[in-house]
């Protein structure tokens, strides 16, 4: 038995959050891209209930566009865990007309999530998503709160946010209406990747070095692969690489390295001088780009 | 996670044009913690707007409409960290207007930064957000005088603001050796991490260096142990076939197997009989664990109610008054109905006298009636049950809350009980 326990602050307030989501909503569930956050998340929530199962389910919004490794560990940590796993397919949402499929060179079906996400949270009737997103990922979400109010819309109003003082969560809300949660909001990427170390916690291989067929475009890294428009003179090559943020493969750019290790990575990052966000294509398009698609109800 | 760093929370105040977001984006830039691809924007959208040098205060202004305004708008939560220490920084708006932010930001803060424009000096906004942080007993204050590079890095008016500065902590609460004064320019980076060679005269800490000195210890307060039961754990399971663990943050002080506690509102007694910390059992959990406990006895306790050492229980009332700042812009007035949110419990208050409105300039008060958005007054309430509370002044977590409209569901008061 261990003599005293000295907390570790962040993981202590991201616990307190988590069961205020389940003591304050009905039918709250875990927004799951089987990037580290959301299983970083995973695990703040066994921690938060043990020794009883985690009382949500956990929700994959699939692009179609994911990484094999990336879907693989997911069915597996759903299994080990005994988790319940709702999958909803942006494809399904492009069959019945709802959204258009992008085309072209900056193709990609990131954008698309939002209309699946928010028919499933229709179709569950969920009043609470719990999310990985982190303030330090990006200045529009440095002023997100921990508890978010969206309407019908799943819209964000960020002039009319709900002051959060001390830590006392307010989740009140109307018919309709439902909160985003963010446990991990005072996180940094660094203390993501400290704590998988600690923790010890398996994640996809994808974010270790890897050989991968690659081409380059503005600087960056991408998938050659058959989701990933290319243009002809976009030379294919074989680089080693990892990836920092994993989403779905048109949006996310690889950054080459050696880390093959958590303590290689753990050190990469100490060293980093680009951000985690630098390396996604989305947030590229325009400065302004996250807070564009936060009003519109992306996560 | 940061097992070898200390985590520091800071709220920055200031007015407008004081150089706050600028101060902010000079603790990141010479941190290093500005990442190459952040530095290139901030390179782009200065020069984009023709200045001659990088505008750090684009490193945190991240809305577009302050973006187009010049101005932070809401409280924006900026993270940097040294080798020693891991820093949240709360940063706050010094518009007149956004007294509610500053309460915000300043709520999860130990430390506050208040800046002053050393060509303005001590002015009427500088009285505002002192009064705060005094009345949210912010553990410690640095004054920095920021701008010293337009006044030639004159010691004079360095003093000048100090000794005006401490004819307001004369009216606090604060002791001097609580509140520091550092000479600054953000802009030009003199005595934020590098210590300054235009002001040899100023022989303390720079910024930074102060930040860090800091220990949490002395930051975080020490009273008795509150453990209020946020969700009961129920296995269910054949292994776990009669747990039930009382879950929640504990707060103030230890709890440890054996101790002897008191349930509230029952005033039921049992012994602590196991702590869980996930998979682990412990014997002792020090103050802000998530932990979850077992009593030796078979008790009705559930969410809302509130675990404490027999030793030490908090005082349980119907009438309560509290120091009241109003967040939202629905005014509180005499008979009007809330949802009062303390820690975790919800009961149902009435607001019976408003005493008074406090001004913010150490002043004392006036006759008011109702209280609007940004006020700052002195309230009595009635509740439908009693809550389990300490003074603010001996327990910040236990003597506070907030207050909900029972209509719309809006955060439209904090309060701080006396």
């Amino acid at each position: 038995m261990n003599n005293l326990l000295i907390p570790n602050p962040k993981e202590a307030e991201s616990i307190h959050i988590i069961r205020e989501v389940a003591a304050q909503f009905e039918r709250p569930v875990l927004l799951f891209s089987g990037g580290k956050d959301s299983i970083t998340l995973v695990r703040l929530a066994q921690k938060a209930f043990y020794p009883a199962k985690i009382p949500f389910p956990l929700l994959h919004v699939d692009t179609g566009h994911n990484f094999p490794e990336t879907i693989e560990f997911r069915d597996r940590l759903v299994e080990e865990l005994g988790l319940e796993l709702i999958v909803r397919n942006v494809q399904d949402a492009i069959d019945q007309g709802k959204v258009r499929e992008e085309r072209g060179r900056y193709s990609s079906r990131n954008s698309l999530q939002t209309t699946t996400l928010l028919d499933a949270i229709e179709e569950f009737k969920f009043d609470a998503c719990i999310g990985g997103a982190r303030r330090d990922e990006e200045k529009a979400r440095a002023k997100e709160r921990v508890f978010s109010v969206r309407d019908d819309f799943g819209q964000w109003d960020e002039k009319n946010q709900r002051p959060e003082l001390f830590d006392m969560l307010n989740g009140k809300i109307h018919n309709g209406q439902n909160v985003r949660c963010f446990p991990i909001s005072n996180w940094t990427e660094l203390d993501v990747w400290e704590y998988i170390k600690t923790e010890n916690i398996e994640i996809p291989s994808i974010y270790f070095a890897h050989e991968r067929e690659v081409f380059l475009r503005d600087g960056l890294i991408w998938t050659a692969n058959e989701h990933v428009f290319r243009e002809d003179h976009e030379e294919v090559m074989v680089k080693m690489v990892r990836f920092r943020t994993v989403g779905d493969m048109t949006c996310t750019a690889a950054v080459l390295s050696e880390a093959v290790s958590l303590d290689d990575v753990v050190g990469e990052i100490r060293d980093s001088s680009i951000s985690e966000r630098g390396a996604r294509i989305d947030d590229k398009r325009s400065e302004a780009a996250m807070e564009t698609r936060k009003k519109v109800g992306y996560f | 996670m940061s097992e070898n760093r200390k985590l520091i929370k800071i709220a920055t105040a200031g007015s407008v044009d004081d150089g706050k977001s600028t101060l902010i984006g000079r603790l990141l830039y010479d941190t290093k913690s500005l990442t190459t691809d952040k530095i290139e924007a901030i390179e782009r959208s200065s020069k984009q707007r023709g200045y001659d040098y990088l505008d750090f205060s684009l490193a945190t202004d991240g809305l577009v409409a302050e973006r187009e305004q010049g101005i932070t708008i809401d409280v924006a939560h900026i993270y940097f960290n040294t080798a020693k220490t891991n820093f949240i920084v709360a940063d706050t708006p010094g518009h007149v207007e956004y007294t509610r932010n500053m309460v915000t930001g300043a709520s999860t803060s130990q430390v506050a930064i208040i800046l002053i424009d050393a060509r303005k000096g001590v002015i009427e906004q500088t009285y505002r957000h002192f009064f705060i942080a005094n009345l949210l007993r912010i553990s410690h204050v640095v004054v920095a005088v920021n701008k010293m590079d337009l006044v030639d890095y004159d010691e004079e008016v360095f003093l000048k603001i100090k000794a005006d500065f401490d004819v307001l902590v004369a009216k606090s609460d604060f002791s001097e050796d609580q509140i520091n004064f550092i000479p600054v320019s953000a802009l030009k980076g003199e005595n934020i991490a590098r210590k300054s060679s235009e002001m040899p005269w100023y022989v303390g800490n720079t910024l930074l260096d102060h930040l860090e000195v800091l220990e949490t210890k002395d930051l975080e307060e020490s009273t008795v142990a509150r453990f209020p039961v946020q969700y009961v754990i129920r296995p269910k399971t054949e292994a776990w076939h009669d747990f039930r663990g009382f879950s929640g943050m504990l707060y103030g002080g230890n709890l440890k197997v054996g101790d002897e506690v008191t349930l509230l509102p029952s005033l039921n007694t049992s012994k602590i009989k196991s702590i869980h910390y996930f998979d682990q059992e412990i014997q002792e959990a020090a103050p802000g664990s998530s932990i979850a406990v077992t009593l030796e006895d078979e008790v009705d306790l559930s969410r809302g109610d509130m675990l404490v050492k027999s030793s030490a229980v908090p005082r349980s009332e119907k009438q309560i008054t509290a120091t009241i700042c109003q967040v939202n812009s629905k005014a509180l007035t005499v008979g009007k109905k809330y949802i009062l949110q303390h820690g975790v419990n919800r009961v149902m208050a009435k607001v019976d006298q408003i005493e008074s409105r406090i001004h913010t300039d150490f002043s004392g008060g006036e006759d008011a009636h109702s209280l609007k958005l940004n006020d700052i007054g002195r309230v009595h309430f009635r509740l439908n049950k009693p809550i389990h509370f300490d003074t603010y002044k001996s327990n910040k977590s236990n003597g506070s809350f907030i207050l909900i409209d029972e209509a719309e569901y809006d955060t439209v008061s904090v309060g701080f009980i006396e």
